[in-house]
């Protein structure tokens, strides 16, 4: 039995799962407050403690699990009962290729800090993206409700859409970091890169200030690729439905789209298959472009380097870790706080405008983008040092 | 039994039975075409089991993430429900056309069971993606090209379609 990969699957399931997707639930809400200028959550209490509103997730928890499950007349109950399951499941096992930690050593045995190590973990995740849009597809057909139907074929409508354009965007970074694997990836991250590099090729940095040719940013996605993060980061929000992207469920049009008829914990696993889908999210931006577990101009090797010395070998390795897995979890926060800052700013797209985004600005931008990416890297690999 | 062979026994009979259960609920449009996923995933199961990781996780991506949308989305538009169709005919020939091909099967397996495919060593990095796009865009550079032109000739014949009812 390997037990390394129950642990790590343990260590998401706990800190994903468990602990971060009631807090995000929370999180909304009272940021939601503070950006409208109100109090927010905060009426829920246990003898008078109120701590901020904290215990809003569980009483919601609690209300969902003992509120009575509506299915509705003449649903396909089989199709009712197993939506909200592939929507859930979905989002949960889509974290298993994420790397939340490098490779270390203790003595003789190595420890990778990734549940599931494979050479094209992202394209995993896009397939299991691509099946997670049944949950949603099913919720509308299965309930035998003419709004819930509506909602599910904008859902299949809007998911097929931006499923193509996601791929598209990321070519740019399987092209720069020559790789699919999300370790890859993240250790290809953990180094700088001179500004002017690639600029030497073209022969115009004699033109330009002296100073700009000292600045060494970390090698992250962002700064490779800055408009294939905006892209991507565009299209996986539009996967995930939330708003502004909330068309399968706008509640001025159409109720509240494909989960119109689920109550209780069925209703419930679609709200957490959402929000755990915004942690993986911001999971997955982090791996690709902000340098998943690095510390920016401290590559693993000077930090293990500078404490081995004082603490030994296996020491250092452990406290490299934890800045490790702590640096990743600060940029995971991060990314949740800009969707939801994202999530209350921007008003619901109409729907010709969300279909026009997708097909006729980001397909063309993110074509456009890997063919630029292309020539400068064939110029830099062919002129360059 | 190893572990290989058991999950390509589980893969395939998952894939026999969502496939029978796909001709079986042709009626239920919708739960037809669930059928048709679970057997594509089963498919891309078996691809794993073959160490060709990519094709199945393309299979996953293009098949059953992709296509069985749009099959579903166009059935969702249209609303079929079960009684758009009319009551099954021919029940004792269909019925009888299914024991022939049992039987074709039993003779095929009976007698030509010496050329089924026989398992051989696989060089390093099978099935990744390098060695797909190398062959791809090397050895079956035409062929690539040739599906591509293809493919556009069907996208810009979709849209003249289109366009026409649009114009009228």
């Amino acid at each position: 039995m390997p037990w390394d990969v129950v642990a790590k699957s343990l260590f998401i399931l706990v800190v994903a799962v468990a602990a971060l997707a009631p807090v995000v639930t929370w999180v909304e809400r009272k940021q939601s407050a503070v950006m409208q200028d109100r109090i927010g959550a905060n009426r829920a209490d246990l003898f008078g403690i109120r701590l901020l509103g904290l215990l809003h997730p569980a009483a919601d928890v609690l209300k969902l699990i003992f509120k009575e499950d509506v299915v509705p007349i003449g649903a396909n109950r089989v199709m009712h009962l197993v939506a909200p399951l592939i929507a859930a499941v979905a989002a949960i096992i889509s974290f298993a290729v994420i790397p939340y930690g490098a490779t270390y050593q203790f003595g003789d045995s190595t420890v990778n800090l990734v549940a599931a190590d494979i050479d094209w973990g992202l394209l995993y995740i896009f397939a299991v993206g691509s099946l997670a849009a049944y949950g949603t597809i099913l919720a509308g057909w299965a309930s035998n409700s003419n709004w819930s139907l509506l909602g599910g074929i904008r859902a299949s409508a809007q998911m097929i859409s931006y499923e193509v354009t996601m791929g598209l965007s990321v070519v740019g970074v399987f092209m720069v970091f020559g790789t699919l694997k999300l370790t890859d990836m993240a250790f290809a991250q953990d180094a700088t890169f001179r500004l002017l590099g690639f600029l030497e090729v073209f022969g115009v940095v004699d033109h330009l200030p002296r100073w700009l040719a000292w600045i060494q940013l970390p090698m992250w996605g962002v700064f490779l690729q800055p408009l294939g993060f905006i892209m991507f980061l565009t299209a996986i929000m539009a996967e995930n439905k939330r708003p502004p992207f909330d068309i399968p469920e706008g509640e001025s049009e159409i109720v509240a789209g494909y989960h119109t008829e689920y109550s209780g914990m069925r209703f419930g696993l679609f709200f957490m298959a959402e929000f755990i889908e915004v942690i993986v999210i911001a999971g997955l931006m982090t791996a690709i472009f902000l340098g998943g577990w690095s510390i920016p101009y401290l590559p693993q090797e000077r930090i293990i380097g500078a404490l081995e010395p004082l603490f030994g070998s296996g020491m250092a390795n452990l406290l490299c870790m934890v800045a490790h897995v702590s640096t990743f979890l600060l940029k995971v926060v991060f990314m949740i706080w800009f969707q939801m800052v994202l999530r209350w700013t921007q008003p619901r797209f109409r729907y010709d405008q969300m279909m026009d985004l997708c097909w006729k600005i980001l397909l063309p931008l993110s074509i456009a983008n890997a063919f630029v990416t292309g020539t400068i890297i064939l110029l830099v690999r062919s002129y360059g040092s | 039994m190893s572990v290989d062979v058991a999950l390509f026994y589980l893969f395939a009979a998952m894939a026999t039975a969502s496939a029978v259960a796909m001709v079986v609920n042709v009626r239920n449009t919708v739960a037809a075409a669930m059928s048709l996923v679970i057997c594509m995933v089963s498919l891309a199961g078996i691809y794993v089991v073959l160490e060709a990781h990519l094709i199945a996780v393309v299979q996953i991506m293009v098949y059953a993430g992709a296509i069985v949308v749009l099959f579903i989305f166009v059935v969702m538009l249209l609303n079929l429900r079960q009684d758009s169709f009319p009551p099954g005919r021919m029940r004792g020939l269909k019925f009888l056309g299914s024991l022939a091909g049992l039987w074709f099967l039993a003779r095929f397996l009976a007698t030509q069971a010496e050329y089924l495919p026989q398992t051989v060593a696989l060089e390093e990095g099978f099935g990744g993606y390098r060695h797909l796009g190398m062959a791809l865009f090397t050895d079956y550079l035409l062929a690539f090209e040739a599906t591509s032109l293809l493919l556009l000739a069907a996208i810009v014949g979709a849209v003249i379609l289109a366009k026409r009812r649009l114009d009228t």
